[in-house]
């Protein structure tokens, strides 16, 4: 009996210690991005200013901003949601909704699924050969988008079919049962129904399109740019670029530029990320 | 094919009625077609990424020998004195993927372990978001972190160590897929049925116990897939290592070395002036190709384990 108490007291012990190790290994995370968080805004919020956000770029660190990268993201980011979400729901609804499970639909999941897991420097390498090169269409703002759509597009069908998925196929039978056409279904129900968790699944996407900087380094969007893009077919320069431009450079000054900088692009997809969980923990369950 | 045939018979002649019937469903039809041709794109794409990779890196094969690019031990191509060797590129890829793992795959899976067996509900809605957040962080925030703070820090532990070096690139990496190996860990932990648990907790095994000896093994396989998912990860991030590493492509296992990797030459030479179409233009193409063909090989292992660990039960 006295061996057997011990015996439990040890391993109750052990279960306290494995609890205490995991939660100080989470706690040590949490330091991190505490850390990483405060390191920025020591660098960077003596910069943030009106002139930082309605600067271009310049030579002298303190007359730089990032005006022609914040206009190039938010053109760029908009451009590539027009492109990718109604291409990404619609290839989602196709392959949940009408495709038949036989080898073409395995081949399509499998080849979606590898998408998603090619390195986006690569999606970058196949923008400039297909859209710079290829299309003609140059370092511009269409070119951009058009890299950065197809790199997001597999992330949308994804989250758009488990969407579509969780939908109970008893609001389908109901919806053929009155004689409705497929379409129909999909249009007055599905879509309706499913709408706020595929609204999370593109804010994601879009959150990770706006942090993408090596395909968009990769099909040449500048880094020194003073002035705006007048249309598509414009030069352009991203947030994060001009961020990674600062970066490099030895200056302390400019390090100062890339934390601000920095900043606002956090401000930014943490804002979108905060939303898309706040969705999906107030409409699931 | 069938598709467009349904839709010109549906509008060949018909009575006023019987079109006004038949509208939706020429609608269904037609919507079927243009949303078949949406899910086409997906091939388009990766067809896309072969063609371009294949034609360009084709060039490049056509004056450098394969067996040089596999086998020589420096590279060189914006040198004076070229060559062509991809070893101390895939080198220093696999020395900083191998650090971010050595972080991240302890950590993480104590994490999971605990989230999927220990924490109760209030608690996973804390922890939860938190690594969401952790996930949608830009990589250039870290390659930020990665140099300007990281790397200070170990030059004050390790005394002589260069402003760029793997070792803290690697580290930040292996916080960037923490995320990735917590939640796809977990996952495999709570597919693992609760019968199970519950015999071990019969037998008179504490939670350690059950956790370690039962649910671990069983979710084995759905936590390599993770792992090697997270390497795939690790392998094709650019910005961190881009920015941190220090773009000098050598040899070595030493983690304390500045290296360069795959991603972070493509980045450089794409930043650079050198012309289209050169030789060294086209050596970005030739380490793509390697590169996707390394990521595509992990990303199948992973999803095959997962998909037999899933049709073994794992999944209930």
């Amino acid at each position: 009996m006295e061996h057997y108490r011990r015996h439990a007291l040890k391993q109750r012990l052990y279960d306290t210690l494995f609890q205490v190790v995991a939660l100080a290994g989470l706690l040590f995370a949490v330091m991190v991005l505490m850390w990483l968080l405060y390191t920025v805004f020591e660098d960077g919020i003596g910069r943030l200013n009106k002139q930082f956000l309605t600067s271009f770029p310049s030579r002298r660190a303190e007359e730089a901003g990032i005006l022609a990268g914040m206009v190039g993201s938010v053109l760029v980011v908009l451009l590539t949601i027009v492109i990718a979400v109604p291409l990404g729901i619609g290839a989602a609804i196709y392959l949940e909704e009408y495709g038949r499970k036989n080898w073409f639909s395995r081949f399509i999941e499998l080849n979606i699924a590898n998408l998603a897991g090619v390195p986006s420097i690569v999606y970058g390498l196949l923008g400039l050969g297909l859209f710079v090169r290829w299309m003609q269409l140059d370092r511009s703002l269409i070119a951009g988008a058009l890299t950065l759509s197809l790199l997001i597009m597999p992330v949308i069908i994804i989250s758009a079919r488990e969407a579509l998925r969780s939908v109970p196929p008893g609001i389908r039978e109901a919806s053929f049962a009155m004689g409705a056409t497929r379409w129909q279904t999909i249009w007055h129900h599905l879509l309706p129904i499913s709408f706020p968790s595929i609204l999370t699944g593109i804010i994601l996407a879009v959150s990770r399109a706006i942090g993408e900087t090596a395909p968009l380094i990769t099909i040449g969007a500048l880094t020194f740019v003073t002035f705006l893009p007048d249309d598509l077919r414009s030069p352009f320069t991203i947030l994060p670029i001009q961020i990674f431009n600062w970066i490099s450079r030895p200056q302390a000054a400019f390090h100062e530029n890339a934390a601000a900088g920095i900043i606002v692009l956090l401000c930014i997809t943490l804002l979108l990320n905060a939303t898309a969980i706040y969705l999906r923990n107030r409409f699931s369950r | 094919m069938q598709l467009f045939k349904e839709v010109g018979q549906a509008i060949a002649g018909e009575s006023k009625i019987q079109k006004k019937r038949r509208l939706p469903y020429l609608t269904d039809t037609l919507v079927r077609a243009i949303l078949f041709l949406c899910s086409l794109v997906s091939v388009f794409t990766t067809l896309a990424i072969l063609a371009v990779l294949v034609v360009q890196s084709y060039y490049f094969f056509r004056e450098v020998s394969i067996i040089e690019f596999l086998t020589s031990k420096q590279w060189t191509p914006l040198f004076a004195e070229k060559h062509f060797g991809i070893l101390p590129l895939l080198c220093g890829t696999l020395l900083t993927s191998l650090i971010a793992l050595l972080v991240s795959v302890p950590l993480g899976l104590a994490v999971a372990v605990y989230l999927s067996e220990y924490a109760r509900r209030p608690i996973r809605k804390v922890i939860k978001p938190f690594l969401e957040i952790l996930a949608g962080i830009p990589t250039i925030v870290y390659g930020y972190f990665a140099l300007l703070t990281i790397t200070p820090l170990l030059q004050k532990l390790i005394p002589g160590l260069g402003g760029f070096n793997a070792l803290s690139p690697g580290i930040v990496m292996g916080i960037m897929i923490l995320p990735l190996v917590t939640s796809l860990s977990e996952d495999a932990l709570r597919a693992v049925p609760d019968s199970l648990r519950e015999g071990g907790f019969a037998l008179g095994a504490s939670k350690l116990q059950v956790s370690l000896t039962i649910v671990f093994p069983s979710a084995l396989s759905g936590i390599m897939a993770s792992i090697i998912l997270a390497l795939s990860r690790a392998v094709g991030e650019t910005m961190i290592v881009a920015i941190a590493a220090g773009n000098l492509p050598q040899l070595t296992w030493n983690p304390l070395e500045p290296v360069s990797t795959m991603t972070a030459y493509i980045v450089q030479v794409s930043q650079g002036d050198t012309p289209y179409g050169s030789l060294a233009y086209n050596t970005i193409f030739a380490v793509a190709i390697a590169l996707f063909v390394l990521t595509f090989i992990l990303n199948m292992i992973s999803f095959r384990i997962r998909k037999t660990f899933m049709a073994i039960g794992g999944g209930n």
